[in-house]
């Protein structure tokens, strides 16, 4: 009998523990939005240019220059292509101020070019057009 | 009627715009000093000011990283004695940080050169069109830019020349680029030089490298009591480039901003080692063969003190004066900046600190001394600080200055019995 009841017991332990684990692997997958550049570029953006740009694309007075409506992410793609893929060690003047700290050359797919420059052309108060894998292959295949 | 609209909105208007004025002037930050001490706005809106300094007769002269109206450096003073600056006058066409008084001259640099103008029997400056250049061609490649000075008592002109890099990689600031063996730049940067203060013309031959292996020190300070240089280290950032040794969070805290008595000849270290504040050891580089635990053996000078990292050391005051209370008499005063290169981490810094001394050396904890400029609870960016303290000096009165170089506000920090 007392085996009886811990087999039990057992029984519901391990049929809980099962379906516990059942609702975690729901709760992991359900989330899933869906990949936009937007959501993709905030990915890469957040990875490989926050550390420098800030969360809020704002920068460093003196050091990193902010990404918030300025002609370098506004203006040509070509430009922003080539700052991202071959770095930038130049005087930046934004507004009377001047930013020291170069910029590495990143190394990303033409992918994640296309989605971290979308992204950053419409977030922090921007609003520019978008940057398309087609794009990025033709300016990167410019600058070699 | 309508005259009487007109007039109301009018009068509602000016109201308005005098509490502003009112509110720039002293209200929008909090400053938290100890008890006993108080402080003011003494001068807002000055502009980008970096270091500054007191003449005998309380007037200030402040170093501008930006131009105004195509001026430089700025001079305050005060007309009536309620402890306001109320007179500006702007001279010097050239941006920097560095300004220091001594021996009847004002010593101010740009990013590149070093100038003087000698003062008349008031402190003003005689001819501030038409300062004496003592040194020139300094190494400016944007990174690090600021030339900060500080004189001895014998003559000579210390001036850093900040490292144009970050850890001297084959490619700055590039993930996983190793360092550059014997690390050059080193023959002309990274590290402290001196040269003579009344030469005219010098340049890199005419001095010598007093100190290497110094990052980038943006505070510096010549210590009367034992008669020595002592400086504050900018320590290295992005160690998360070698993401196998350093995750996001050890990043964020690695390494220490240090605090150096510097003999000639003097080496901090830098590329080659940093200092772990944690273990209380030097560390080799990952650039350089480190892993994040190999003890660095090679030469370098211990730090006096390991700051927690990335708060950006801008200023260095060895207090002399007998208005504060005896403990913090021969003490130094830290103005830190605040840091940027901790995301996703809130930043930290902001604030002026204070390390006792005795005999030379640090007599106990360092702790806060100044806090609040920044105006908000958590900084998560830089740009979200109202205010960043960045120049020291003390008053003749023995009054602390700060100034702050994102609003040109300048607070006066004093004791009552």
């Amino acid at each position: 009998m007392k085996y009886f009841i811990l087999s039990i017991l057992l029984g519901v332990l391990i049929i809980s523990f099962s379906s516990f684990r059942d609702v975690i692997e729901i709760k992991k997958s359900a989330p899933q939005q869906k990949s936009t550049p937007m959501t993709r570029g905030k990915v890469v953006y957040t990875q490989y240019c926050m550390p420098c740009h800030q969360v809020d694309g704002s920068g460093v007075p003196n050091l990193n220059p902010p990404l918030i409506n300025t002609s370098y992410v506004l203006g040509s793609k070509a430009t922003l292509v080539q700052i991202l893929v071959k770095g930038f060690n130049k005087g930046v003047e934004i507004d009377g101020d001047f930013y020291s700290n170069p910029m590495p050359a990143q190394a990303l797919s033409d992918q994640q070019v296309s989605d971290v420059l979308t992204f950053v052309r419409n977030s922090f108060g921007n609003k520019a057009t978008a940057v398309t894998v087609a794009e990025v292959k033709a300016l990167k295949s410019k600058l070699k | 009627m309508r005259l009487k609209k007109n007039f109301l909105l009018f009068a509602s208007l000016f109201m308005g715009m005098s509490c502003t004025i009112a509110q720039n002037k002293n209200n929008d930050v909090h400053i938290k000093v100890p008890t006993g001490f108080s402080n003011s706005v003494v001068a807002d809106g000055v502009g980008r000011a970096r270091h500054i300094a007191i003449t005998d007769k309380g007037d200030l002269y402040v170093k501008l990283n930006r131009l105004e109206g195509g001026k430089g450096i700025v001079y305050l003073h005060d007309s009536n004695g309620d402890g306001i600056y109320d007179q500006r006058k702007s001279f010097g066409d050239y941006v920097g940080t560095g300004i220091y008084l001594k021996n009847g001259y004002l010593y101010a640099s740009s990013n590149d050169d070093v100038y003087r103008y000698k003062l008349d029997a008031n402190g003003l400056v005689i001819h501030p069109d038409s300062p004496e250049r003592i040194v020139s061609g300094l190494i400016n490649r944007r990174q690090h830019e600021s030339k900060s000075i500080v004189l001895d008592n014998g003559g000579n002109i210390y001036v850093n020349i900040g490292a144009y890099s970050n850890s001297c990689q084959e490619k700055d600031r590039q993930t996983g680029s190793m360092g550059v063996p014997g690390c050059p730049l080193l023959d002309s940067a990274g590290g402290i030089w001196k040269f003579k203060a009344d030469q005219m013309n010098q340049t890199y031959k005419d001095g010598e490298r007093y100190a290497t292996g110094f990052r980038n020190v943006v505070g510096l300070d010549w210590n009367q009591k034992d008669n020595s240089l002592y400086v504050m280290q900018h320590g290295r950032d992005q160690l998360t480039m070698f993401p196998q040794y350093y995750d996001e969070k050890t990043s964020a805290n690695l390494p220490a901003e240090t605090f150096y008595k510097v003999p000639k000849g003097g080496n901090g270290g830098w590329p080659y080692s940093y200092y772990d504040q944690n273990v209380k050891k030097k560390i080799i580089s990952p650039e350089y063969g480190g892993d994040g635990k190999k003890e660095y053996t090679g030469t370098a000078l211990d730090p006096l003190v390991g700051f927690p990292a990335h708060m950006a050391p801008n200023g260095l005051l060895f207090y002399t004066g007998n208005q504060f209370p005896e403990k913090y008499k021969n003490g130094a005063f830290i103005a830190f900046h605040g840091s940027w290169n901790r995301s996703p981490e809130l930043q930290e810094g902001y604030y002026v600190a204070f390390v006792p001394f005795k005999d030379g050396k640090p007599s106990g904890d360092w702790e806060i001394f100044a806090d609040g400029f920044a105006g908000v609870e958590e900084i998560k960016t830089p740009g979200m600080a109202k205010h960043r303290p960045c120049g020291l000096a003390q008053g003749p009165d023995g009054s602390l200055y700060v100034s702050d170089d994102s609003k040109g506000t300048i607070y006066k920090i004093s004791y009552h019995k």
